[in-house]
């Protein structure tokens, strides 16, 4: 659509600015503060330039946990991007079941993050977890608190359970926006199932699958409370990820200087990745001239 | 789809559907389970469905102050944050998708990392900052908390239903004689009354599923429950009944604030980009 030049729109995005900048500017600015600084107690604060970043950079501790959250987020998409995918195909396209399906499939998107690390962290649960007994009594050495490969499976698990559904409900409503006419020219065409999807289904749902993959990978870089709940971070150090790692370092062991420098870099990493996801999307909006 | 071969594409679709359902629902009907039964059955039987059916641990929960007002405290920032969130976003949404103004493109973007700021980052400053102005501890300071993230995909949610909406409209209504707040209220809310309602589920959904600001913003006044079910740990260990109970009830809005929007999530989620 053509928009009009007109300045005076600024008017209107002023209360956004004014609440944006109370709840963001400002506590962004006390972090940057704060990474710059070095602090004793008492309230004494002495310059300290950019000694932190160059510690952080180098500090393995760093480098360990933006790892795991790398590997974690890459499994995520990639298992629940195709999954997400493959359920929007197979949901009914309208009537009683596809409102039944609609309704249940939104459940977990809604349950408090830490009530969803609690169900998980009981139904993996040896002694009382259905998954968990079910598995040992099958044989299989499964305990999520002493062996790190269990650990990581149980997150993992954990975090299709709670947000394919998010994925499948954004390809569905892609798919339920193309018109039954770009099906039946497929019919007259002899086009298979496949050349179907690849061909006509998948380029309808380009724009809001870009949105799906943009959100989960925001939210599962930043993720915290779901993991903390269930292995709090352990064993050892193994799902550790930037969040935990970065509360663990501010409010833990409240090393101020530290943490806002491992904030700042943490920030910026998302903003760079989030930053190629959004050109690369409103590129595809403006081609698709939406 | 294509419809050749209808039969047994219809069966595999439903098997496929009843694998995720029951994948989906098997851990919540687990944490059901558990909320009816005694702590000594849970850690002493194995049982898929509760044999002496108990409703003592939601007595617990519904009769103490300390843990059910949680939940009146967790609502009242949800709805003071999908009210704000909403009225602001508003306007901006709309000069957005209407008007090209300086640095209309930059400012987009800017309001988006908000959405991708991780909230880690965020809760000690947002500690001192709330402290130091003395909103601690108050339902409105976890409300403009949330509206870090909230704001931001608000006003990407309505500029994108908001784009779907002919200029035309617009024109005719100030060749009419419409001011623009008349304009606004009486003739463009309601065309764009599923995008609202569709921003509005996000809102709620971001603002009750969070944990992390919530909590660090709170004490005692303003504790949400997710927050309050940590008290289950007690001396004694872990007080698993009433700790799945808890859990059970949290499930309970965010279910009916589903059921409420059912058919605008068929229909909003595909009319916007979201």
């Amino acid at each position: 659509m053509e928009k009009t030049v007109n300045q005076k729109a600024w008017f209107l995005i002023l209360p956004v600015l004014i609440l944006v900048a109370f709840s963001a500017v400002i506590p962004l600015m006390t972090v940057v503060n704060y990474s710059v600084q070095d602090t004793f107690g008492n309230n004494q604060f002495f310059w300290a330039g950019l000694e932190w970043f160059e510690e952080l950079l180098h500090s393995e501790r760093l480098h360990d946990a933006l790892g795991r959250q790398i590997i974690f987020s890459l499994i995520i998409l990639a298992i629940e991007v195709p999954l997400g995918i493959f359920i929007a195909l197979n949901m009914p396209k309208k009537g009683f079941w596809a409102s039944l399906c609609l309704v249940l499939m939104s459940l977990p998107l809604l349950i408090p993050w830490n009530v969803v690390g609690t169900i998980w962290q009981i139904f993996g649960r040896v002694d009382i977890g259905l998954l968990g007994y079910t598995l040992d009594k099958l044989g299989f050495a499964y305990n999520y608190t002493q062996d790190s490969f269990a650990a990581w499976v149980t997150v993992i698990v954990m975090d299709v359970w709670h947000w394919t559904s998010l994925v499948a409900l954004l390809a569905y409503a892609g798919l339920q926006s193309i018109p039954d006419a770009y099906y039946q020219a497929a019919k007259i065409d002899q086009a298979s199932r496949w050349k179907v999807f690849r061909f006509i289904e998948l380029p309808k749902m380009q724009g809001v699958l870009m949105i799906a993959i943009l959100l989960r990978f925001m939210d599962s870089f930043m993720i915290y409370t779901e993991p903390f709940v269930v292995t709090g971070g352990g064993p050892g150090n193994s799902t550790t990820f930037l969040s935990i790692d970065l509360v663990k370092m501010a409010l833990g062991q409240f090393d101020l200087g530290p943490a806002a420098a491992f904030s700042i870099m943490y920030y910026l990493v998302i903003l760079l990745i989030s930053y190629v996801f959004y050109t690369v999307m409103t590129n595809l909006d403006k081609r698709d001239g939406v | 789809m294509a419809h050749s071969g209808k039969k047994p594409r219809i069966n595999s679709r439903a098997i496929v559907m009843t694998l995720y359902l029951v994948f989906l629902l098997l851990p919540i009907y687990w944490l059901l389970n558990m909320s009816l039964k005694t702590n000594e059955e849970i850690l002493s039987v194995f049982s898929i469905w509760p044999r002496n059916l108990t409703f003592a641990n939601y007595a617990t929960i519904l009769t103490d102050a300390s843990w059910y007002m949680g939940y009146v405290n967790s609502l009242i920032y949800v709805v003071m944050n999908t009210v704000i969130s909403l009225v602001v976003a508003l306007p901006a949404a709309y000069a957005f998708s209407r008007y090209s103004f300086m640095g209309d493109k930059h400012l987009f973007f800017w309001l988006l990392t908000n959405r991708m700021a991780p909230p880690a980052v965020f809760a000690l400053p947002f500690f001192q900052l709330y402290s130091s102005v003395g909103l601690f501890d108050t339902h409105i300071a976890v409300a403009l908390a949330h509206c870090l993230f909230n704001v931001p995909l608000a006003v990407w949610i309505l500029e994108g239903f908001m784009r779907g909406v002919p200029k035309e409209i617009d024109e005719t209504a100030y060749i009419d004689g419409y001011s623009f707040p008349r304009f606004f209220i009486k003739i463009f809310t309601p065309l764009i009354a599923s995008g609202i309602g569709v921003a509005a589920f996000f809102c709620f959904m971001f603002s009750w599923v969070e944990l992390l600001l919530s909590r660090t913003l709170t004490s005692v006044e303003a504790k949400p429950i997710a927050a309050a079910m940590t008290r289950t740990v007690s001396a004694s260990g872990l007080d698993w009944g009433v700790l799945a109970a808890a859990g059970i009830l949290t499930i309970i809005p965010g279910a009916l604030v589903i059921y409420f929007v059912r058919n605008y999530i068929a229909k909003g989620f595909a009319l916007g980009r979201v």
